[in-house]
């Protein structure tokens, strides 16, 4: 190969689409399923990466990415870290409870404070729905969403497609089951997307009470019974209860819960023989996953953080490629 | 456009390279070869064969990517990034002599950017370059051990090495590309 090729391959496998359209990650709306194969193939090289003695290539040097994490999280920001580091990027993370944010600072004076340090882009998490797109209307940096609120936590989605695609080979045509708290879920409505965009049958199950509100819009099939949503499942997906998002009374008791949602051994056994059970963590053992499915042989929950930050790499690197000459806007 | 190299050509070179390898490495026993993708990967497999027929013994191969190491990847503002494919160096490199395997040397930057990925891989004892077609016009100081053929180019022409296994025909042609105006290159 002539290194002065242009830098266009003749062919690729993810139908044609060769870059993406977008030079932030707000979502997976917006994002077709050649730009969603692409992410997957792209993942692919890079958890090679993670395989070798000196797991770091230079791919990323001289650019600054900002870790901007305005809600607990441990695996999230962990995993982009990793991602950074292993593309060689610079690094900065900074968790609200050390900021200025508690001195009262707003969020588009903290935006615009960091982008003044010009980072070239920002990895946002915030407990407002639609702050990452606030950001990237608001600087110059290329935006990723690490979950908003209720909306979207797009890299998620990306790893959990690209864990069943891992298992599976394909997205389209399978089964999947998405169980729990659907209310309160960016990581739902990322999934719902993504599958849906790849021709995944799914079907989404929790309790009345957590179904959110306009949930026919979805397009997909909905019910109350666990046991029907397991039934025939290629893949099971359990939903976190998120007890600090809820503020009022949505379920009697968490053992309530268990009783009725919580996926068992017993309930499992309806899924396909080769079913995998996914959850994007942080667990609540005994309240929507017994231990003895999240640690037994169907689980592929590790797998899931490991993948991640293969799928967080190849975003950051295919979103590097828009850079941040563009004119600041006034 | 003219053809510089048709299959037969091509495979005589490939078996003389390998009598040469084995000739200068005295037998294949600590060597791997490594091909850079895309056309040096079945370029590297043909060798393999070619070592294994006069020799009798199998030669490790291994397929490396080098965009993620190019040192014009963030150069260029916008547009797309390369797509990257997997690298499979399923042995250790470490203390072998590795043969790295190329279609056409050009500018030498490619062949800066493989050495510097291997060498992330471990510690080889030594690294030779094989190429099937050598044009010159070098940018950086590095120098094929193995050469299929030396090839005097213009600045203007481009060459186009096509593979059965990827094109579906075995040819070097060269090209002028000033007939395709000035922004192709090869």
């Amino acid at each position: 190969m002539n290194v002065d090729a242009p830098v266009l391959p003749t062919s690729s496998k993810s139908d044609g689409a060769t870059q993406l359209r977008s030079r932030h990650l707000l979502g997976i709306a917006g994002l077709g399923a050649g730009e969603i194969a692409l992410i997957l193939d792209t993942a692919e090289a890079m958890k090679e990466v993670g395989t070798r003695p000196i797991k770091k290539v230079p791919a990323l040097r001289g650019r600054t990415v900002v870790n901007l994490f305005f809600e607990p999280s441990t695996r999230t920001r962990t995993s982009f870290e990793i991602a950074e580091k292993r593309l060689s990027a610079d690094t900065l993370s900074i968790a609200t409870a050390t900021s200025s944010v508690t001195k009262g600072e707003t969020l588009i004076d903290t935006v615009r404070n960091l982008e003044a340090m010009s980072p070239d882009m920002i990895v946002m998490r915030h407990a407002s729905s639609g702050a990452p797109h606030l950001l990237s209307r608001v600087g110059r940096a290329a935006v990723i969403n690490a979950g908003d609120g209720m909306h979207e936590h797009p890299t998620q989605a990306l790893l959990d497609a690209f864990t069943i695609r891992e298992h599976k080979g394909r997205l389209a045509g399978l089964k999947v089951a998405i169980v729990g708290d659907l209310l309160h879920s960016r990581v739902l409505r990322s999934n719902v997307l993504l599958l849906n965009t790849m021709g995944a049958d799914v079907c989404l199950c929790g309790p009345s009470t957590l179904m959110p509100a306009g949930i026919e819009r979805f397009d997909v099939r909905s019910t109350s019974a666990i046991d029907e949503a397991v039934e025939g499942a290629d893949v099971v997906m359990m939903l976190r209860i998120q007890q600090e998002r809820m503020t009022g009374h949505f379920i009697p008791s968490l053992r309530e819960y268990f009783a009725l949602f919580g996926l068992t051994p017993e309930r499992l056994r309806r899924a396909k023989d080769d079913v995998i059970v996914m959850h994007p963590g942080p667990m609540n053992r005994g309240v929507e996953i017994d231990s003895e499915v999240a640690d037994g042989p169907y689980s592929v929950i590790l797998e899931q953080v490991s993948n991640g930050v293969a799928v967080r790499m190849a975003v950051l690197y295919l979103l590097a490629g828009h850079d941040s000459a563009e004119p600041l806007k006034a | 456009m003219s053809e510089v190299m048709d299959g037969d050509r091509m495979s005589r070179a490939i078996t003389r390279i390998a009598h040469e390898i084995l000739e200068r490495n005295r037998g294949a026993g600590e060597l791997a070869l490594v091909g850079i993708r895309t056309r040096g990967v079945p370029i590297a497999r043909r060798l393999a064969r070619a070592l294994k027929e006069i020799n009798g013994e199998d030669v490790p191969t291994g397929a490396l990517d080098i965009t993620l190491y190019r040192d014009d990847l963030m150069r260029n503002p916008v547009g797309p990034q390369p797509v990257i494919r997997r690298t499979e160096i399923p042995f250790s490199i470490d203390d072998r002599k590795i043969l790295l395997v190329d279609d056409v040397l050009y500018t030498g930057r490619t062949i800066r950017a493989a050495l510097d990925a291997l060498i992330d891989f471990g510690r080889p004892r030594a690294i030779q370059l094989v190429v099937l077609v050598d044009r010159g016009h070098r940018e950086l100081p590095i120098k094929a051990d193995y050469v299929g053929k030396n090839l005097p180019t213009s600045l203007k022409e481009s060459v186009q090495v096509r593979l059965q296994e990827i094109d579906g025909t075995d040819e070097v042609v060269l090209e002028s590309t000033e007939l395709h105006g000035p922004e192709v290159k090869s």
